[in-house]
C-alpha cells in the first residue's frame, strides 16, 4: 500500500458472504415473482387457455384428417381423432413451456426497462438472484400449466401410461426442459432493447416444435425439413417427453440427445443472460 | 486541528462519451460528509450519466470517482453497500403492496426479519404512508408512489443518497414533503447529491450548488455565495448566466432552459 493523504475510507456495514447472500437474494427474488404471479392470475390463465385452445383445434377440427396419416389402420373420424389426441399430447406440453417462455421475455424485459432493475443494480445484489427469481417463478407457473393442459388432455381421453418411476421421470426431465427454455427467454428479455422486440424473438421457440415431430411424423416430410426436423432440439425433446407419457421404453439416444440440448441451452442461456444483465446502460 | 472525515463523494477528471458526444470532460467535484450538493445543469448537460457512474450503473472513459474513499469501478460493491438511488424511473414493484415493496428492499439488504419489519413500520410512518400500506403501488398517486420510491432507497440505511430529480411532475404540497424527508435523511447525518431542474430546490435544500456545463463544474459555492458573486437575485438568474457561456460547448439544450 502506498502511504497518501488521502482520508481513510468508510468501513462497508457487514454482510454474509458470496454464495449464502445469493442464495438468500434468490429466495427473496423468487418469492416476489411468485407474487407477482398472484397478484396476476390472469395471465396464467391466459397462458394455460392458449395450448388448451391449440390442443382443441387440433383434435377436433384436424384431429380427424390427420389422425389418419399417422399409420396404416387408423381409420378417419373419431378414430383418427383419438389417435391424433394421443400423438400431439407430448406437443402440446412443449408448446405450453414454449408460451410461457415467450411471457417470461416480456416480463423480463419490462422489468429491465423499468426502474426496479436499474435500482437493484445500484445494490448489492447478485446478477444471478435477479434473473433466477424470474427463471424459479416461471418454471413453477410452467409446471402447473403444463399439469392443467395434461388434464384437459385427459379429459379428451388421452390415457398416458407411464408408471410411478415413469411419472417421476417425465417431472424431471420437463423440469429441465422449462428451466432450459426460461433460461433462453430471461436472456431474450434481457438482452431486448425494447417490449415490442421481447415479444417477438421468443417466436421461434413456438414456432420450432412445428418443424419437428411435435404434430407430425417426420418421415412424412420431404428431405431437407425432414433433416432440419430431425436435428433439432424440440424433436428429441418432443419424442423423450412422449416415450415418458406412454410408459414405453424410452429411446436411450433420442434421450440423451434431448439432455445434452437442455444442458447446453441452459447454459448458453444463462451466460448470455447475465452478459445482458451487465450490459451498462444509462 | 481536526481530522477531515472522508468526504461522500470526491471526483476528479471524470470523462464520459457517448459516441462522438463528449457528456463529461474533466469534471471534479466534492460532496464533503453530511451535506447537500445540488447539481444544476442543462438539459443533457451529463447531471443523470453523473448520477449513473457514481452509483455504479456506467463506467466512465477516464478520471477516479469514489463514494466514502471507495473507488466506484474497482470496488463496485462496497460501494453498493453505501449508497442508495432514487432515480428518474419510478423504481417500484407496481403490483406488489406498498410494506411489500419496502419488506422486498429489507431482504435484500439482509436485514434480521424484526429489524427489518420495524424499518419498514418506521418507514411507512414517517413517510405518512401508512393508509396506503395494504394498497399495491399501481394505485398509489404519482406523489404517494414517489414518497414510497425514496423509502425503498432509504431501507438499507444508506450513508451517501442520490437523487435525481427527485420532485419532476409533484404537486407543490408532495414537493414540500419530499423536501422535509431529505432535510431529516441529512439531520441523520447522510450525505445527498440532488440533481434537479428547479432552482427554489437548489436553494431551499442545498449546502453547495454545483453547475455542470460544457461537461465541467462552471461554478461551485453556497447558494448565498452564487447569487452575492453573481450580483443575482434568485438562483435562477445565476444559472441563466452560468449556462450562456460558450454555447458551442455540449450543453446545447439552453433554449429550453431559457424558455
Amino acid at each position: 500500500m502506498i502511504a497518501t493523504a488521502a482520508p481513510t475510507p468508510v468501513r462497508i456495514p457487514a454482510a454474509p458472504s458470496g454464495l449464502a447472500r445469493a442464495a438468500g437474494d434468490l429466495a427473496t427474488m423468487t418469492r416476489r415473482s411468485l407474487l407477482r404471479m398472484v397478484r396476476n392470475p390472469s395471465m396464467t390463465v391466459l397462458l394455460v387457455s392458449t395450448p388448451v385452445v391449440l390442443l382443441l383445434l387440433f383434435v377436433y377440427v384436424f384431429g380427424g384428417a390427420f389422425g389418419a396419416g399417422l399409420g396404416s389402420g387408423v381409420t378417419p373420424g373419431a378414430d383418427g381423432r383419438a389417435a391424433y389426441l394421443d400423438y400431439i399430447t407430448p406437443a402440446v406440453l412443449v408448446m405450453t413451456a414454449a408460451s410461457i417462455a415467450q411471457s417470461t421475455a416480456i416480463g423480463v424485459a419490462m422489468d429491465m426497462t423499468g426502474g426496479i432493475v436499474t435500482r437493484l443494480r445500484t445494490m448489492p445484489v447478485a446478477s444471478v438472484a435477479v434473473l433466477g427469481g424470474h427463471v424459479v417463478g416461471a418454471v413453477v407457473q410452467t409446471l402447473m400449466a403444463a399439469a392443467a393442459v395434461l388434464g384437459v388432455a385427459v379429459l379428451l381421453g388421452f390415457r398416458p401410461g407411464a408408471d410411478a418411476f415413469g411419472w417421476l421421470g417425465l417431472a424431471g426431465f420437463f423440469t429441465l426442459f422449462a428451466l432450459m427454455l426460461t433460461w433462453l427467454s430471461v436472456a431474450m428479455g434481457a438482452a431486448a432493447r425494447s417490449v415490442e422486440s421481447a415479444s417477438n424473438t421468443p417466436m421461434i421457440l413456438l414456432l420450432l416444435p412445428f418443424f419437428g415431430s411435435g404434430f407430425v411424423p417426420v418421415d412424412t416430410m420431404p428431405t431437407p425439413a425432414r433433416l432440419f426436423a430431425e436435428h433439432q432440439p424440440f424433436t428429441p425433446v418432443i419424442e423423450t417427453v412422449r416415450d415418458l407419457l406412454a410408459g414405453g421404453p424410452v429411446a436411450a439416444t433420442t434421450a440423451a440427445t434431448a439432455v445434452a440440448w437442455c444442458v447446453a441451452l441452459t447454459l448458453l442461456g444463462w451466460l448470455w443472460a447475465r452478459a445482458a444483465y451487465r450490459r451498462p446502460r444509462a | 486541528m481536526s481530522i477531515t472525515p472522508t468526504p461522500a463523494i470526491e471526483v476528479a477528471g471524470l470523462r464520459k462519451r457517448y459516441g462522438d458526444q463528449t457528456v463529461l470532460d474533466g469534471l471534479d467535484l466534492t460532496v464533503p460528509a453530511g451535506t447537500v450538493t445540488a447539481l444544476l445543469g442543462s438539459n443533457g448537460a451529463g447531471k443523470t450519466t453523473t448520477v449513473s457512474i457514481l452509483a455504479t450503473l456506467l463506467p466512465a472513459d477516464g478520471g477516479t470517482a469514489r463514494v466514502l474513499g471507495h473507488d466506484v469501478a474497482r470496488e463496485p460493491q462496497a460501494v453498493r453497500r453505501l449508497i442508495g438511488v432514487t432515480g428518474q424511473l419510478s423504481a417500484v414493484d407496481p403490483l406488489l403492496t406498498v410494506t411489500e415493496n419496502l419488506r422486498l428492499m429489507a431482504d435484500l439488504f439482509h436485514l434480521p426479519r424484526v429489524e427489518g419489519r420495524r424499518r419498514t413500520a418506521d418507514l411507512v410512518e414517517r413517510f405518512d404512508l401508512a393508509d396506503a400500506a395494504r394498497r399495491q403501488a399501481q394505485q398509489l398517486s404519482g406523489g404517494m408512489r414517489r414518497k414510497l420510491d425514496l423509502a425503498m432507497t432509504l431501507v438499507g440505511g444508506p450513508q451517501v443518497v442520490f437523487l435525481d430529480e427527485p420532485t419532476t411532475g409533484l404537486d407543490p404540497r408532495a414537493r414540500h414533503d419530499l423536501w422535509d424527508q431529505v432535510r431529516a435523511l441529512v439531520a441523520d447525518g447522510a450525505s445527498v447529491l440532488l440533481t434537479t431542474q428547479y432552482l427554489d430546490e437548489a436553494d431551499q435544500l442545498a449546502d453547495h450548488v454545483a453547475v455542470l456545463h460544457g461537461g465541467r463544474l462552471v461554478a461551485h459555492d453556497t447558494p448565498a455565495g452564487l447569487k452575492a458573486a453573481h450580483d443575482a437575485g434568485s438562483l435562477d438568474d445565476v444559472f441563466l448566466a452560468l449556462t450562456a457561456l460558450d454555447q458551442t460547448g455540449p450543453g446545447h439544450d439552453l433554449k429550453e432552459v431559457a424558455r
